[in-house]
């Protein structure tokens, strides 16, 4: 695939209908016409012989927050994992299809997908700080990137606890194990670590499904203050906090495939979070948003 | 599909970043960390090689010294008395390889099963069970000639006659926590709603444990058990300990001395003879065949039973 | 039951409830049965400790403390201090390990981390076979085709090393015959290999992948993965396994006895002939008697201590790993 900013087999074109604008209870900073970081066409992912989600076409635009969502098993994590490239080490697992980044093709050949990774962060399902001190969790990415600068360090780490809404709590303890935080603490510590490698997009994979309701009241308050600065998707099997948080929104769902009693995971609908939920033009979104199925 | 997402919006593709450089995913790594990780990647991969050759170089070696004097004759006439001499065979040592391998696994292989079957069927949180749990470990790492070493001084020198079925003692003994160890792996991995189920129906834990338990884990039991006989039949110092030497067929266990292959080799390695060394290639030809098939179909089992669990 | 049946039925049914019928015979029996097999287990490691010191006890009784300070062995002149053997003991078991210990765990590296599945099973299958392989198949090997062709390379590294300070004397003194701890310790490398690798692959195995996970995607290397997110959390396992090797190579008795050459001497020279402690006892059994069988028994007992303790603390520091790994 070319680099040059072409998308030979991209078509950006508009709609039908008037696009409507985002609005709701939180403000889109970006409005509508934010440009769009990624550019999803028709991708599908596949497990050995097993189609894990097939035909996904979207597009994610800057400084919003894009939630996926969709029963289990429906291949929103999959498709996540495909923004940074995760799915790498997986073995057997395979991409088809057009994932680009501001036009650039993320599976293509020149690509280093060292540098997708640092670029587009991730933040998992369990908190998984690592068995080090605080300090040396948030400074693990500037480190193995070649930033030695102790007053340097310092700095970096003490901006991106303070950006996760953690620094005040654990600013005299940064050399403790990271494992005494509490489990909301963790989360936002992984948070941290994750922007201190200074990102352009937070991928969060159902980053709350470990904590208790208070806990994800602080992660949620949190996106909404970081959403000026990153660009942020996130996987939830929880409707309301996708209503909560998100401008737009992904249904996901699967299909059974008779021949094989397999399932493969298809997007049914993207749209601006409102429209989602009062307004859905699928019949299956419908049911899901209205609690029907799933 | 277009219209399946009213929203999709033409969107202005930026492709410089506030600063005006062009966005890319293709920056490089520091030479630095390209260079350790793909040092890193060779050295693992050099390991293996370190592994493989040798292994190859081995198989090779023995397979060609070995292979140009095994036949029919190599495996069935006695062994000549003077290592000097050339030619066939190792008939005697076969058949006591067989026979005492076949003999250990009489002993060792019920033993181990039921063990396991006390263990982890009726009592695995016991103290008790701990202790036995610890002592296999223990055995498990005892040397061979350690146990030769045992046999010959609770056996040979109670009886005051070196014999095969001393050997299949010291085998057996081997064998015993290897045996142990696999078999309570396997009935772990047995669903415990098995046991409910049958349990739920009225039977009692032995009829469980003979009809569902050990049924369900056949199959890795008997893989664990030939991996145990293949190493306890390229045994050796045991051997040469307690059942003595022999250069002619000795079919009776209970009765005079006898040798195996294993103890053969040894024997004749340490000879400057051409003919004795020649004899000890035929012998580890035939004993790693012998050892490799138990191996192999113990694999193939244990993959097998692998996949039927997924 | 119900409150309806007859008082005569109800007491008969508790009966068939309480009964000692045949199944409940059977089971006790088998609980038995197995009980016993449990303890002839502990029954025979119990025996292996008694009955050896037993007949031990003629060859430490004459000789005391001096059966592993003393390092003259002559069984003619009725003298026995295992020093040598010892010695030998340790030094083959050390170039076994700082050999194989590197190899095995890149091995292990190799097959969790890196190499695709169906690689995996190939490499898996290869150290299978490896540990397959009998160990007197390894000493015929030795004996026959990796002495007589390593003493140019010995040779050769004589020349070079043998005049260093520090490192010299180790090398210094020609190449020998080839049967020598050196080839000892390398054959023995080759027969620990498969058990730290597997050991260690079971390690590897708990590390949890969501930390491998992220540290790739605060956009690690592979390797960077590997010693930020793996290893420290492996180490404990590592060090386990490699224990489980030491008690391997320190009881392996038919490959060394075959290429270790049979000396009594202790040098630092590796090119030279030695002798270990359980080959000593497979090449002396044979014309030995008296005071020297006992003494031979003797080494057996302190190779039966000396694995015992090395592989507890193997468990011990293996088993404590993993827990550990799991309750992070």
């Amino acid at each position: 695939m070319s680099v040059d900013g072409s998308l030979p087999d991209v078509v950006l074109t508009a709609p039908p209908g008037p696009a409507r604008p985002v609005a709701g209870h939180q403000a889109n900073p970006a409005g509508p016409t934010a440009p769009s970081v990624f550019q999803v066409r028709d991708l599908s992912v596949y497990y050995g012989e097993f189609k894990a989600v097939r035909d996904v076409k979207l597009d994610i635009y800057e400084h919003e927050i894009t939630a996926f969502i969709g029963p289990s098993g429906c291949g929103k994590s999959t498709v996540l994992r495909c923004f940074n490239r995760m799915n790498d080490p997986i073995p057997n697992a395979r991409v088809e299809g057009g994932m680009y980044y501001r036009g650039i093709d993320v599976y293509g050949d020149d690509v280093e997908p060292v540098e997708v990774r640092r670029r587009i962060g991730m933040v998992f399902q369990k908190p998984n700080p690592f068995p080090k001190s605080i300090f040396d969790n948030v400074a693990y990415g500037p480190r193995i990137a070649g930033n030695r600068n102790k007053a340097d360090l310092a700095d970096i780490v003490e901006r991106a606890l303070t950006q996760a809404a953690l620094w005040e709590e654990v600013k005299d303890r940064l050399h403790k194990s990271a494992l005494g935080l509490s489990g909301g603490q963790q989360q936002r510590l992984c948070i941290a670590r994750a922007i201190a490698v200074d990102p352009e997009v937070l991928l969060m994979d159902e980053p709350c499904s470990a904590l208790d309701p208070i806990a994800t009241g602080r992660i949620e308050d949190l996106m909404e203050e970081i959403q000026q600065d990153y660009t942020i998707i996130i996987v939830t099997h929880n409707m309301q906090q996708a209503a909560r948080v998100s401008d737009r929104c992904a249904f996901f769902t699967t299909e059974v495939n008779e021949a094989s009693d397999t399932r493969t995971g298809v997007l049914v609908e993207y749209d601006a979070t409102e429209n989602m939920f009062s307004n859905p033009s699928d019949e299956r979104t419908e049911n899901y948003v209205t609690g029907r199925f799933g | 599909m277009t219209s399946r997402h009213p929203s999709i919006q033409t969107a202005p593709l930026v492709q410089t970043d506030p600063s005006g450089k062009p966005y890319s995913l293709t920056a490089h790594l520091s030479p630095r960390r390209r260079m350790a990780d793909f040092a890193a990647t060779t050295v693992m991969v050099a390991s293996f090689f370190a592994a493989a050759v040798p292994l190859v170089l081995i198989i090779g070696y023995v397979f060609t010294k070995g292979g140009r004097v095994v036949d029919m004759a190599f495996l069935t006439e006695s062994i000549p008395n003077s290592y000097r001499r050339v030619g066939p065979g190792m008939g005697p040592a076969v058949v006591g390889t067989l026979l005492i391998t076949g003999a250990a696994s009489l002993m060792a292989i019920p033993l181990g099963v039921l063990g396991a079957v006390y263990l982890h069927e009726y009592g695995p949180k016991r103290r008790f069970a701990r202790v036995v749990r610890f002592t296999t470990d223990v055995m498990t790492g005892v040397p061979s000639v350690v146990m030769g070493v045992f046999v010959y001084v609770v056996w040979v020198l109670r009886f005051r006659s070196q014999t095969g079925f001393a050997g299949a003692l010291a085998l057996a003994c081997l064998m015993l926590p290897i045996v142990v160890r696999t078999t309570e792996e396997m009935l772990k991995l047995v669903p415990a709603e098995l046991r409910q189920a049958s349990t739920a129906l009225g039977a009692r834990t032995w009829r469980t444990t003979l009809t569902v338990v050990l049924p369900a884990a056949l199959p890795g039991i008997t893989s664990g058990a030939m991996l145990a006989v293949a190493r306890a039949a390229g045994e050796t110092a045991p051997i040469i300990l307690v059942t003595g030497l022999t250069f002619q067929t000795n079919a009776n266990l209970f009765e005079g001395n006898n040798t195996t292959l294993a103890a053969q080799i040894f024997r004749n390695a340490s000879q400057p003879f051409d003919g004795a060394q020649a004899r000890a290639y035929g012998a580890a030809f035939t004993l790693i065949v012998l050892v490799f098939i138990f191996t192999i179909v113990a694999r193939l089992i244990s993959s097998r039973f692998n996949r039927m669990r997924r | 039951m119900t409150s309806t049946t007859s008082g005569d039925a109800g007491s008969s049914a508790v009966r068939d409830l309480k009964s000692s019928d045949r199944g409940a015979v059977v089971d006790a029996g088998f609980r038995w049965l197995a009980f016993s097999a449990a303890v002839t287990i502990l029954v025979v490691l119990g025996l292996i400790a008694w009955a050896s010191v037993n007949r031990a006890w003629p060859a430490f009784a004459q000789e005391g403390i001096r059966f592993v300070t003393s390092s003259r062995w002559a069984p003619s002149a009725d003298s026995f201090g295992a020093l040598t053997m010892v010695y030998g003991t340790v030094v083959v078991s050390t170039i076994a390990l700082l050999s194989a210990v590197p190899v095995s765990i890149g091995i292990a590296l190799f097959t969790a981390e890196v190499a695709p599945r169906r690689l995996q099973t190939i490499i898996v299958f290869v150290i299978d076979l490896l540990a397959a392989v009998p160990s007197v198949v390894y000493g015929l090997w030795g004996i026959l085709f990796v002495a007589p062709n390593l003493t140019g390379v010995y040779g050769w590294l004589s020349e070079v090393f043998g005049g260093w300070p520090v490192i010299g004397p180790l090398f210094a003194g020609g190449a020998g015959s080839g049967r020598s701890f050196m080839t000892a310790g390398l054959i023995l490398a080759l027969m620990v290999t498969p058990i730290i690798t597997s050991v260690s692959r079971e390690v590897l195995a708990t590390v949890p992948q969501g930390e491998k996970d992220a540290a790739l995607a605060l956009g690690a290397t592979r390797w960077e993965m590997i010693r930020g997110a793996v290893l420290p959390h492996s180490f404990g396992g590592m060090v386990g396994a490699t224990m489980l090797g030491l008690g391997r190579a320190m009881g392996e008795t038919i490959a060394v006895a075959l290429v270790i050459g049979s000396s009594y001497q202790i040098t630092s020279h590796l090119f030279a002939s030695g002798s270990a402690m359980p080959a000593t006892i497979a090449l002396e059994w044979g014309e030995s008697s008296g005071v020297h069988r006992s003494a031979l028994i003797g080494l057996g007992v302190v190779l039966f201590l000396a694995t015992v303790v090395v592989n507890s603390l193997a468990r011990t520091v293996v088993t404590r790993a993993e827990r550990r790994m799991r309750g992070a």
